[in-house]
């Protein structure tokens, strides 16, 4: 865990006045690479130039943390412990829907290993009253070890006046379907007007629809010469995230110092003092290791409160986990949805119309749209969507890696395929002409190759009982950035390097990024860096999720650390009698560009410092060229980010299994910082958008409400045994948007995967495959072969 | 599945409970007495008393893997076994299983081929792996699926485990098959 450090920063250079032009690389790397002008501001560092004239960015360096991971000393949330520390375990409703009328603690306050005790459910309070899903927090309890905790959870009473409930989606659409929500309890939307909007009408438990268009739908099915419709259906996933949710809360008369398991240490901190009234400076949050998130650790949570709450009664540190169970029924989840997408189409594949209707669940809350891939993604004139959150009596879903996209491009993308089959045009040929983005055309062109498009059979072909397919999917994510992001870069009289950032690093490569990106500016190599992050004492960080990490963070540390390099090189100017500007950081020496034998190693010149160590900040500057869009803290680059995944399957069409053989990932973000760790995290993706297609399903009991494969043995998820052969291609595509012209790719890595293996599925066996996940039940129906049953599995 | 046995080994399993009793352990070749509930599985055993926090737990139920250590050289899922079921069988954790400052080939593999993302399932499979070479060297790439089929990871790093594994494996001078 990092210890309480404050950076030395000495003010910056004085800043010359007028912003001056610069000459970016722009383009796609072995396509068309160019050039563009962009005005910068005059504290901005010099154009970097393309990965093959660096020596630390663009190498697959080693996590720099990966020796601290293999060794297990790496410390997480869970493994945090303090003197005193007690354990917190929460109760929760055996009930999907229910009235508190009476909760009595006080037989587990009277136990003597019992610190603190909260009711969450007052029967008093309307707001607390109700129960709405299994697993809804009714108290907590701190006690001396968890064990103590979890027997004192046991002499709580509660009164609970069951409520009717409903438990599906489909059922919950009815009219006179029991109501999840009544007037105080019903959600108001997401501020920020995405993916679900404030003020949207509620019909029963029906809220939407939410409407987004251009042109006119109408004219547009008029014009269209042909038309292909589909339904599609995607189930609930969950995050699954092997760290469970934890915190470790520390409260004190001076102040509150929280270990959370976090993607959004800053978040959380403004949280926390809204919450309980602090100071934002009183509140200090900080995670080292961190077991992943996945869009379900963004925010505080009620569990992250209770703790918070239960260290301020017991005057005690409390750490809380959650167990799987909770993992699986209240950490968030990954809606499900149904959709019908309508395309009118000219003879030629041009588009006249889209339309998208889609119903989606994400329990009792909101989010459950299909995000912009619909809106987005292909050209045509005439577009709608309208989408509707049903309300069911289930745990609330979040964001989850490529939220709405996901189960968009699953929809989307198989109704592409269908268009051009009922055209006669390759999948490929239709992209080409419908989709403008000329990075996915190049990434297309690539994969084709690398899969053996040319090899593809007519679907249904393969003679045997195992049938191949090969199949192609998009994947449009939008390139965030998060302003509020600043790092802090400082060298020492001994010349080693730290920077400093409340940015966490969930697994992504923060900290090597973060390494890389300071290493290259002073001509050190990435192990020589330390790398100081998650806490809030350091200078904002950025949330990780949204795929905006790196493209938040690395600008500004590559600029902290070029001004700390500055100031060294003007002290080393006057030892070495020579302008700062002939100077250039090489190997550990500030050496002179036209004559590199004279120089001075950094250590020599930080050692003539007349402080302990210089430093400098920086924050996350807009983009050159500006933005697409700004909304507070978070922003929109103007090109989005992509990649187009290929997937070549076998499906035993006697046992209804599909193994997927091969994927070949192909994708964009903007300058790639680590070949190494990038593969690893579209593998990632891969793997976790297979999973979803083939494994994963959250399933409600409808008699009783609850989940019942709460665990992972039950709920699925794609083992190493279910892993293909995944070849990952990433393209280097310079915009000149910022001091390292780098963006993300967790998000845009997932959202392909589940429509290519369906694509490839229909590929092999002729019939589509529409609903996820794609269980051997669910094929052998498609096929014919099982008895109409149930589309669960 | 395990069997307990006594201090004598005898095969009686030990009386004590429900309060704390004492408990002594060999983890990584140094033997050490705790006082722990009996309820205490060996993974919480290691985590808290003995303060070995390189061992994870994710599922607590034998699903994952995470928890995986070695008795007496035997890869096993630490959540599923108790402490008090322990007896003399050694243990070896993650923390035992560099030589120093030397990682274990199979760690360094992970490191170098990036088997390693959020690491929470990490050091369950680096356990894992290691186990296969000690008893298979120059283990195939299905090998390696094999020993690591009932770990999860949900950050997806199978293809590098595997590959780091057989990296490892081909670099030991084995005579195995
Ligand atoms: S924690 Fe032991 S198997 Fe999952
Ligand atoms: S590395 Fe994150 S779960 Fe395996």
């Amino acid at each position: 865990m990092t210890d309480e450090v404050t950076p030395e920063v000495a003010p910056d250079v004085a800043p010359d006045v007028a912003p001056r032009v610069e000459t970016f690389a722009a383009g796609i790397v072995g396509v068309k690479l160019g050039t563009v002008a962009r005005q910068i501001a005059p504290d901005e560092p010099p154009p970097l130039p393309p990965n093959d004239q660096l020596s630390v960015i663009g190498q697959p360096v080693p996590r720099v943390d990966g020796r601290a991971k293999v060794t297990g000393a790496m410390r997480f949330t869970v493994d945090v412990a303090m003197p005193g520390m007690l354990h917190a375990r929460i109760l929760r409703s055996p009930l999907p829907h229910a009235r508190v009328r009476r909760v009595d603690s006080s037989a587990a306050a009277r136990l003597p290993w019992v610190r603190a005790v909260i009711v969450v459910a007052r029967p008093d309070d309307p707001a607390h009253a109700v129960l709405r899903y299994v697993g809804a927090p009714v108290a907590a309890v701190a006690a001396v070890s968890p064990g103590a905790a979890e027997e004192a959870l046991r002499l709580i009473h509660v009164d609970y006046a069951p409520q009717p409930f409903i438990a599906d989606m489909d059922a919950a659409r009815a009219p006179g379907a029991p109501s999840v929500h009544d007037a105080i309890s019903l959600p108001a939307g997401h501020p920020s007007g995405w993916p679900a909007p404030q003020d949207l009408p509620v019909a029963g438990n029906v809220r939407g629809p939410a409407i987004s268009g251009r042109g006119d739908i109408a004219t547009g099915f008029a014009q269209a010469e042909v038309i292909v419709e589909g339904e599609y259906r995607t189930e609930v996933q969950t995050h699954c995230c092997l760290e469970p949710h934890a915190i470790v809360a520390d409260w004190r008369a001076d102040g509150l110092t929280v270990h959370m398991s976090t993607q959004f240490t800053a978040g959380v901190r403004a949280e926390l003092a809204e919450a309980f009234n602090l100071p934002l400076s009183r509140v200090r949050v900080v995670v080292g290791g961190m077991g992943g998130g996945f869009g379900s650790k963004s925010s505080l949570g009620t569990y992250g409160y209770l703790a918070v709450a239960l260290s301020r009664a017991a005057g005690l540190p409390v750490r809380l986990v959650l167990d799987r169970e909770e993992e699986q029924t209240d950490a968030g989840n990954r809606p499900a949805t149904w959709q019908t997408v309508r395309i009118g189409a000219r003879r030629d594949g041009t588009l006249t119309a889209l339309s998208v209707v889609s119903y989606g669940t994400a329990g009792v809350a909101v989010g459950a749209g299909i995000g912009n891939f619909a809106e987005q993604t292909y050209v045509c004139p005439n577009f709608r969507a309208m989408q509707h959150d049903v309300f069911i009596n289930a745990g609330p879903g979040c964001a989850m890696r490529g939220p709405g996209n996901t189960p968009g491009a699953f929809a989307l993308e198989q109704a592409i395929d269908d268009l051009a089959e009922r055209l006669a045009l390759d999948p490929i040929a239709l992209r080409d002409r419908i989709d403008a983005s000329p990075v996915r055309r190049e990434e297309r062109r690539i994969g084709a190759a690398r899969i053996g498009w040319g090899q593809r059979h007519a679907p249904g072909a393969d003679p045997g009982p195992v049938k191949r397919g090969i199949g192609m999917a998009q994947s449009l994510w939008m390139a965030n950035v998060h302003l509020n992001a600043a790092c802090a870069v400082r060298i020492v009289r001994d010349g080693s390097v730290t920077v400093m950032s409340g940015i966490q690093d969930i697994g992504t490569g923060t900290r090597t990024v973060l390494a890389q990106t300071v290493a290259e500016v002073f001509g050190l190599r990435a192990e020589d860096i330390v790398v100081r992050i998650g806490d809030t004492d350091f200078p904002a960080g950025p949330p990780s999720y949204g795929s905006r990490a790196t493209a938040s963070i690395t600008p500004p540390a590559r600029t902290a650390a070029w001004h700390v390099l500055r100031q060294l090189c003007s002290e080393a100017a006057r030892m070495l009698n020579v302008g700062a500007d002939d100077l250039i950081a090489r190997e550990g020496r500030l050496i002179v560009r036209d004559d590199p034998a004279r120089g001075l190693a950094l250590a020599e010149v930080a050692a003539r410092l007349r402080t302990e160590g210089i430093g400098a900040v920086a924050a996350r500057s807009d983009d050159y060229g500006g933005f697409r869009r700004r909304m507070g803290d978070a922003a929109l680059a103007q090109q989005d980010l992509g990649g187009v995944q290929f997937a070549a399957v076998a499906v035993d069409t006697e046992t209804g299994i599909v193994r997927v053989e091969r994927v070949v990932a192909v994708q964009d973000c903007g300058r790639p910082i680590n070949p190494l760790l990038l593969e690893s995290q579209v593998q990632g993706g891969v793997l976790m958008g297979l999973s979803y297609a083939l494994f994963e399903n959250r399933i409600l009991d409808q008699a009783t409400g609850r989940m019942v494969n709460p665990n992972l043995e039950q709920y699925k998820l794609a083992g190493a045994a279910d892993s293909p052969e995944i070849d990952v291609v990433i393209l280097e595509n310079y915009q000149g948007q910022s001091a390292t012209d780098a963006y993300g790719i967790a998000e845009p890595a997932n959202i392909a995967t589940a429509p290519a293996i369906a694509n490839a599925v229909y590929n092999a066996i002729g019939v589509r495959p529409r609903s996820l996940p794609m269980t051997p039940a669910a094929i052998l129906h498609l096929l014919g072969k099982s008895p109409a049953g149930s589309r669960v599995s | 599945m395990a069997q307990s046995r006594n201090a004598d080994g005898n095969g009686v399993p030990p009386v004590g409970g429900p309060g704390a009793v004492s408990l002594a352990l060999t983890v990584n070749d140094i033997t050490r007495t705790v006082r722990a509930e009996p309820r205490l599985t060996l993974a919480e055993a290691l985590r808290g008393p003995l303060g070995l926090t390189g061992t994870k737990i994710a599922c607590d139920r034998g699903a994952c893997s995470a928890c995986t250590v070695w008795l007496d050289g035997v890869p096993v899922c630490s959540c599923m076994i108790l402490a008090i079921e322990v007896g003399q069988r050694r243990v070896t954790t993650i923390e035992g299983l560099a030589e120093g400052e030397r990682l274990h080939p199979v760690q360094a593999a992970f490191v170098a081929h990036d088997a390693v993302q959020c690491g929470f399932c990490t050091p369950g499979m680096v356990m894992s792996c290691a186990a296969l070479l000690a008893h298979t060297k120059q283990p195939s790439a299905d090998a390696v699926t094999a020993a690591i089929s009932g770990h999860l990871c949900r950050c997806g790093t199978y293809p590098h485990v595997i590959a780091a594994t057989v990296a490892a494996g081909a670099e030991t001078k084995g005579d195995g098959p």
